[in-house]
C-alpha cells in the first residue's frame, strides 16, 4: 500500500540561478532526493525522501540548495500536533512500532538552561587560566573514606592504605558507549583515537572490541551488556575499565537490536556472532534479576580482571534512580554512570524515547545527594550522561555532583552528525551510523579524530575559564559545589531536588 | 544530611549567607611553653587596624586555665534567659559542671549589642561515655557542640577546648581584646583576628577565631570551594551551622588530624595539595602518597584565596592557599614564632627578629611546643 | 618534492576536486560563471575515477622519468625548475597528442588553450600555490599534498 497519508517532512529547493548542474548533491544523497535527468541535462530534487541531514547543502559548492520544513500546515490544534497526527498515519499504514534515533526531541525542560554559574568579584580574585595552572585531572573509581599513613624507619611517610584501581582523565569528559555496528568502523576508530590523544576514555558499547582497536584499549572502557556480545576474559582484561550496562537513557528497560544485514564479517568477528544474524540484546540481563545478582556479576568481572580494573554500572535515570544507584554502589560498583532522559541511541521505539525516564539534572542531583546522605559518596564516582551540548552544561553537571560526563551526541555532531535522527535506517549520509561501504568511507578517521580532539580541547579550555572565573584552580573544587549554581525560573521543589538556591539569594 | 540553618539564631546583628572576609590574622607562640599576657597580641592586631572594619575581632589563648586544665572550658553566647535555660538543661544532661561564671568583661562604649557571655568548666558524665562506647570523648564533645549550635535557639558554644579559650565579638579586634580583658590572661600561644566581612554584616558567633575542641582557626580570605567542603564534611558527620567558611577549615583539620590521624604535613597536602604536574615529578613512593591523599580528600581541598593560622594546645600552624593569594609572614625571635598578615605587625612587638619570611603557597609553617604539655608551670613572662 | 596523493579509502566521489580545479584554471575564476560559460573550454586536471564504492581522484603524477616529456615534439611539455612539476606551455604545444598517448595514468587530456586552440591540459600543481585547490577543497582530506 502506498503510504499516501504521510506527507513529506521537508521541502528541498534549488536556486537555479546558482545551480551549476555539477551533481555533487546527486552523488551524496543516500536517500535519492536528488537526481540528474540526462535528457534534460537538469538536476532536480524530490523532498519526499529528504531526512534533513544537510549533506547535499553542505557539499553544494554554490550554496544552491535550501531545505525547509514542509509548508503543509494542519489546522492549528494545541492537542493534536502535526507530529501526533503523522505518527497515527504512519502506524495506521505500517502497523508497527515507530522507531527513532538520537535523544528525545520533545520539549522536556532542559534544566541546564535554568541554572547559572557564579563568578568572583573583589572579595576573592578570579584566576587567569592563561597564567596560572588550572587542573581538570579527574580520577574515577572507588576512594577510601580515609587515608592511613605510616612512617618508615627512614623517617619517610608512606601510604598505608591500598587505593583500588582508578581511571585517570585529563579532562572530565568521556565518550559515551557507541558500539561498533551501530556506528561505523571509522567512527569507532576516531572515538578511540581521540580519547587516547586527549587522555580520556571511549566506551565500546556492547559491540565488542575490534582487534584493530586493541592499541587504544588503555583508553577504552569495555561494556558488558545483556547480549554479552564480544565478551571474553581477554576483552575484559585488555581495557582500562569494564562497564556493566543495565540501561540506557533513551530506552530504559528496552533491549537492543542490530539487524542481521549490518552484521558483516568484521562485525560478526567482533561481536562473536554468526555473520548475518540479528544481534539482539535482551531487555534485562538474564542473569541479573535483582541487586544481589548484579553484585555477583560485578565480582565475577573483578575476579576475572584480578581486581585491576574499576567496574562501572550504567543505569538509565528512572524514577527511583537514587535508590538504584545506591544499591549499585553497595553491590560493589566503582563508578555509577547515569544516563538521563535526553540521552541518545541508534534506535529506540519513539514512544519509549520520548516518554520514559527523568532528566539527567534531577537524577544526578538526587543520586549525589543520596550517596552523601548514606555516607557512601566516596565509594563510587558518578558519571552523568544524557545530552551535554556545551562546556557550560558539563560545568553545571560537575557542580551538581558529577565526577565526569559521557558525551555521545556531541561527539557525533563533532564528526558531522546533523541530528536527522535516522541512524536506524543505516543510511547515514555522514558515514557515522552506517555500515554501507559507499557511506562509511565518507568519514575519514584522521579528520574525525582531529575534530573530536578539538572539541574536547575547546570544552576543556572553556571549563578552565569557568573555574578561573569562580576563583578555583582545580576541578574538585567545583565538583558537587552547588553554591556555584543559582536557578532561574524553577519551582521551589525543583530547587530542593537540585540543591540550588534561586538567583538573587 | 545538611543541617538547615537555624534562622532564629541571631545575636544583635543579623547574619545571612555564608560569610567570607578579608581580614588581618596574627599569632605568636613561645615554644618553651612560657606564658605571657594578651598585651602583645592586641598590639599586633591593632597594628593592622585598617585590615578590619569593626565588624568582628577575636582572640584564642592557650594555657590560660591551668587551674581547670582537665576540664572542657565552654565559652557560650546566649541571647536570652530562655536560651540560657535551654542550654544549661542540655549541658547538665551530659556534663558535670564544676564551675560556671560570667566571662569577665570591661565596660567599653565601642562594644554594643552584647549577648550574655558565660563560661562553664565541665567534664563528660561517665554514664554518657558508657552509653556511647563506640565514640571517643572528643567525638561526643564535637557532637554536643554541633547540637547546641544547630538546634538550641539563641545559644552558641564558641570555645570548647581544655585549658584554652576563645574571646570574640563584633567590634574592632583591639576593642574586643580590651572588652574581654585579655591582657589579664597568661598563655603560651595567642592568635588574633580582625575582620572585614564582605558578604554580610558581622554577627557575634561568626567572628573568629573559630573553635572546636582545642582547635582555633583564624582565617583571612574566602573559600571558594566552601560549597563542596561543607557537603563533604556532612558525609563525616560535621554539620556547618555558623555560615562562615572558617568553620569548614576547622572541621577539616579536626577530621584529618584527630579522627584520621594524619600528620600536619599530610593534612596540609590534603587541604592544599601540590599541582598534578608537580605530583608527577615526585619520586614514586611520595607520588603514591600525595596522589592518594589528593584523590581521597578531593572534597577537602580548600580552594580560593586564604591564609590561616590554626592553633592547638601543642602548637601553631600557618597555612596558605596553594597559589598564595593572601599575605602571610612568619618570623622567629628566640623561643618565639610569629605569624601575621603583615610584617609590620610582627615588628610592632618585636622590632628585632632572627628571621622573617613569607610562607609559601600550600606549604605550612609549623611550630610545636618543645616541652611536654604537662611540664611544671613556668613563671609567666611579662610582656 | 611535494606531490598530490589520493586516499581512495576516504574518497566520497563527490567530484568537488574537479569543480574547483576547473574554476582555478578558468579565466573568470568565478565558480558559477566558470561553470556556466567556460565548461568545455577548460578541462580539469583532476578526474575522479570510480567503480562501485571505490573512487579516487586521479591527476598527473609528475613522474621523475616522465614519458610525456620524452614524447613531446616541440618542447612544450617541460619540468618547472622550482616545483618540479611537469607542465605544458600551451603556446608551444601544437596539439599532436603524443603526450596523451604515452601517459600511463591517463592524466593528460586534450584542451583548448594556446594559439591553435588546442593544447595538452594537465595538472600544474596549481602553478606554485601553497596548496593545490583540489586538496584544499576536498571535504574528507581524501587528496593530500605532501612529501613521501
Amino acid at each position: 500500500m502506498r503510504r499516501w497519508l504521510v506527507q513529506p517532512e521537508f521541502k528541498v529547493e534549488r536556486d537555479l540561478e546558482r545551480c551549476i548542474q555539477c551533481q555533487v548533491c546527486v552523488r551524496q544523497c543516500a536517500n535519492d532526493v536528488h537526481s540528474y535527468d540526462e535528457e534534460d541535462e537538469q538536476v532536480s530534487s524530490d523532498g519526499a525522501c529528504c531526512v534533513g541531514c544537510h549533506r547535499c547543502a553542505t557539499l553544494c559548492p554554490t550554496g544552491a540548495i535550501s531545505i525547509s520544513r514542509s509548508q503543509l500546515e494542519f489546522k492549528p490544534n494545541a492537542n493534536w500536533t502535526p507530529e501526533s497526527i503523522r505518527n497515527v498515519y504512519k502506524q495506521a499504514e505500517g502497523g508497527g512500532v515507530l522507531l527513532s534515533a538520537m535523544g528525545t526531541d520533545r520539549p522536556w525542560r532542559v534544566y541546564w538552561d535554568h541554572l547559572l554559574l557564579n563568578a568572583s568579584q573583589v572579595t576573592n580574585p578570579s584566576i587567569d587560566p592563561l597564567r596560572e595552572p588550572m587542573e581538570l585531572v579527574t580520577y574515577l573509581g572507588r576512594k577510601p573514606d580515609q587515608i592511613r599513613v605510616e612512617r618508615g624507619p627512614d623517617g619517610k611517610v608512606r601510604l598505608a592504605t591500598e587505593i583500588t584501581p582508578q581511571l585517570k582523565l585529563q579532562t572530565p569528559i568521556m565518550f559515551s558507549a557507541m558500539s561498533y555496528g551501530s556506528i561505523s568502523y571509522n567512527a569507532s576508530q576516531a572515538l578511540a583515537r581521540a580519547a587516547k590523544a586527549a587522555g580520556t576514555f571511549a566506551n565500546t558499547g556492547e559491540g565488542g572490541l575490534h582487534p584493530d582497536f586493541r592499541q587504544y584499549a588503555s583508553n577504552m572502557i569495555v561494556q558488558v551488556a545483556s547480549g554479552r556480545f564480544g565478551v571474553d576474559p581477554d576483552y575484559l582484561n585488555v581495557a582500562a575499565a569494564v562497564e556493566i550496562k543495565i540501561g540506557q537513557g533513551a530506552k530504559p528497560g528496552i533491549g537492543g537490536h542490530l539487524p542481521g544485514e549490518k552484521v558483516d564479517a568484521a562485525i560478526s568477528r567482533t561481536r562473536m556472532i554468526p555473520q548475518g544474524s540479528d544481534a539482539i540484546s535482551p531487555a534485562p540481563h538474564h542473569d541479573i534479576y535483582s541487586i544481589e545478582d548484579l553484585r555477583q556479576l560485578i565480582y565475577a568481572i573483578k575476579e576475572t580482571t584480578q581486581h585491576r580494573k574499576p567496574v562501572s554500572v550504567k543505569i538509565a535515570a528512572v524514577h527511583n534512580v537514587s535508590a538504584i544507584a545506591s544499591g549499585a554502589v553497595r553491590a560493589g560498583a566503582d563508578i555509577v554512570a547515569i544516563d538521563g532522559l535526553r540521552g541518545g541511541t541508534g534506535a529506540a521505539p519513539t514512544t519509549i524515547r520520548d516518554n520514559v525516564g527523568i532528566p539527567i539534572e534531577l537524577a544526578l542531583a538526587a543520586v549525589d545527594s543520596r550517596l552523601r546522605e548514606e555516607g557512601i559518596r566516596n565509594q563510587a564516582s558518578i558519571v552523568a550522561a544524557g545530552s551535554f551540548r556545551s562546556a557550560a552544561d558539563v560545568a553545571k553537571a560537575i557542580a551538581l555532583g558529577a565526577d565526569a560526563v559521557y558525551i555521545g551526541t556531541s561527539a557525533c555532531v563533532a564528526m558531522g552528525c546533523h541530528l536527522c535522527q535516522r541512524c536506524y535506517t543505516g543510511k547515514c549520509n555522514w558515514g557515522i551510523a552506517t555500515q554501507d561501504p559507499f557511506l562509511t568511507k565518507r568519514l575519514n578517521p584522521d579528520v574525525a579524530t582531529r575534530r573530536l580532539t578539538n572539541l574536547l580541547r575547546g570544552w576543556s579550555l572553556e571549563i578552565k575559564e569557568m573555574l578561573g572565573m569562580m576563583g578555583v584552580n582545580a576541578i574538585e573544587s567545583l565538583r558537587g559545589n552547588r553554591e556555584h549554581l543559582r536557578a532561574v525560573g524553577l519551582s521551589d521543589r525543583e530547587m530542593v531536588i537540585l540543591g540550588v538556591k534561586p538567583a538573587g539569594e | 544530611m545538611d543541617v538547615q540553618p537555624n534562622p532564629t539564631k541571631e545575636f544583635a546583628l543579623s547574619r545571612g549567607e555564608r560569610d567570607s572576609a578579608a581580614c588581618a590574622i596574627a599569632g605568636v607562640i613561645n615554644e618553651q611553653g612560657r606564658r605571657f599576657n594578651g598585651e602583645r597580641i592586641i598590639r599586633m592586631i591593632a597594628n593592622m587596624h585598617d585590615r578590619s572594619n569593626g565588624l568582628g575581632g577575636g582572640f584564642a589563648a592557650y594555657g590560660i586555665y591551668p587551674e581547670h586544665k582537665d576540664l572542657y572550658a565552654f565559652h557560650v553566647m546566649l541571647d536570652s534567659a530562655a536560651a540560657r535555660e535551654n542550654f544549661e538543661e542540655f549541658l547538665r544532661r551530659y556534663y558535670e559542671i564544676e564551675t560556671e561564671e560570667v566571662i569577665p568583661t570591661a565596660p567599653l562604649r565601642e562594644i554594643r549589642n552584647r549577648p550574655i557571655l558565660r563560661r562553664y568548666f565541665v567534664s563528660l558524665r561517665d554514664r554518657v561515655l558508657g552509653e556511647h562506647y563506640d565514640l571517643t570523648e572528643q567525638d561526643l564533645v564535637v557532637r554536643h557542640v554541633m547540637q547546641v549550635n544547630g538546634q538550641i535557639k539563641g545559644a552558641v558554644v564558641f570555645s570548647s577546648g581544655k585549658n584554652m579559650g576563645i574571646f570574640k565579638g563584633v567590634g574592632y579586634p583591639e576593642d574586643i581584646g580590651r572588652f574581654f580583658r585579655i591582657e589579664e590572661y597568661d598563655g603560651y600561644l595567642w592568635t588574633a583576628h580582625g575582620r572585614f566581612p564582605t558578604n554580610t554584616t558581622g554577627w557575634w558567633g561568626g567572628a573568629h577565631p573559630f573553635g572546636l575542641l582545642d582547635w582555633a582557626v583564624v582565617h583571612n580570605g574566602e573559600i571558594s570551594s566552601y560549597g563542596i567542603n561543607r557537603r563533604y564534611l556532612a558525609n563525616f558527620g560535621y554539620h556547618c551551622n555558623m555560615h562562615t567558611d572558617t568553620e569548614v577549615i576547622t572541621y577539616l583539620f579536626d577530621m584529618l588530624l584527630r579522627k584520621h590521624r594524619l600528620g600536619i604535613e599530610e593534612a596540609c597536602v590534603a587541604l592544599a595539595p601540590p599541582f598534578w604536574d608537580d605530583v608527577e615529578r615526585m619520586e614514586p613512593e611520595r607520588r603514591e602518597l600525595v596522589r592518594g591523599l589528593r584523590i581521597t580528600y578531593a572534597g577537602a581541598l580548600l580552594n580560593g584565596p586564604f591564609s590561616v593560622v590554626l592553633a592547638h594546645s601543642r602548637g601553631m600552624i600557618g597555612f596558605n592557599d596553594r597559589i598564595k593569594l593572601r599575605p602571610m609572614y612568619a618570623a622567629r625571635r628566640g623561643d618565639e614564632l610569629f605569624i601575621a598578615s603583615e610584617e609590620a605587625a610582627i615588628r610592632e612587638v618585636s622590632p628585632e627578629l632572627d628571621g622573617v619570611w613569607q610562607a609559601e603557597g600550600g606549604k605550612p609553617v609549623v611550630c610545636e611546643l618543645k616541652v611536654p604539655l604537662d611540664a611544671p608551670e613556668k613563671e609567666p613572662a611579662r610582656a | 618534492m611535494k606531490r598530490i596523493y589520493a586516499r581512495e579509502e576516504f574518497c566520497l566521489g563527490c567530484r568537488l576536486c574537479e569543480i574547483h580545479c576547473l574554476v582555478r584554471h578558468s579565466k573568470s575564476k568565478k565558480l558559477i560563471k566558470a561553470f556556466r560559460k567556460e565548461r568545455g573550454e577548460v578541462v580539469p586536471g583532476v578526474m575522479v575515477e570510480s567503480a562501485g564504492h571505490v573512487t579516487f581522484a586521479m591527476q598527473c603524477r609528475h613522474c621523475d622519468t616522465a614519458p610525456c616529456l620524452e614524447a613531446c615534439i616541440t618542447g612544450a611539455m617541460h619540468r618547472d625548475k622550482k616545483t618540479g612539476a611537469v607542465i605544458c606551455d600551451a603556446d608551444k604545444c601544437v596539439g599532436c597528442w603524443m603526450c596523451v598517448m604515452v601517459c600511463p595514468a591517463g592524466a593528460v587530456r586534450r584542451g583548448k588553450d594556446g594559439k591553435e586552440g588546442k593544447a595538452a591540459s594537465k595538472c600544474d600543481l596549481c602553478a606554485g600555490d601553497k596548496t593545490p585547490v583540489c586538496v584544499l577543497n576536498c571535504p574528507n582530506e581524501a587528496i593530500v599534498y605532501e612529501e613521501r
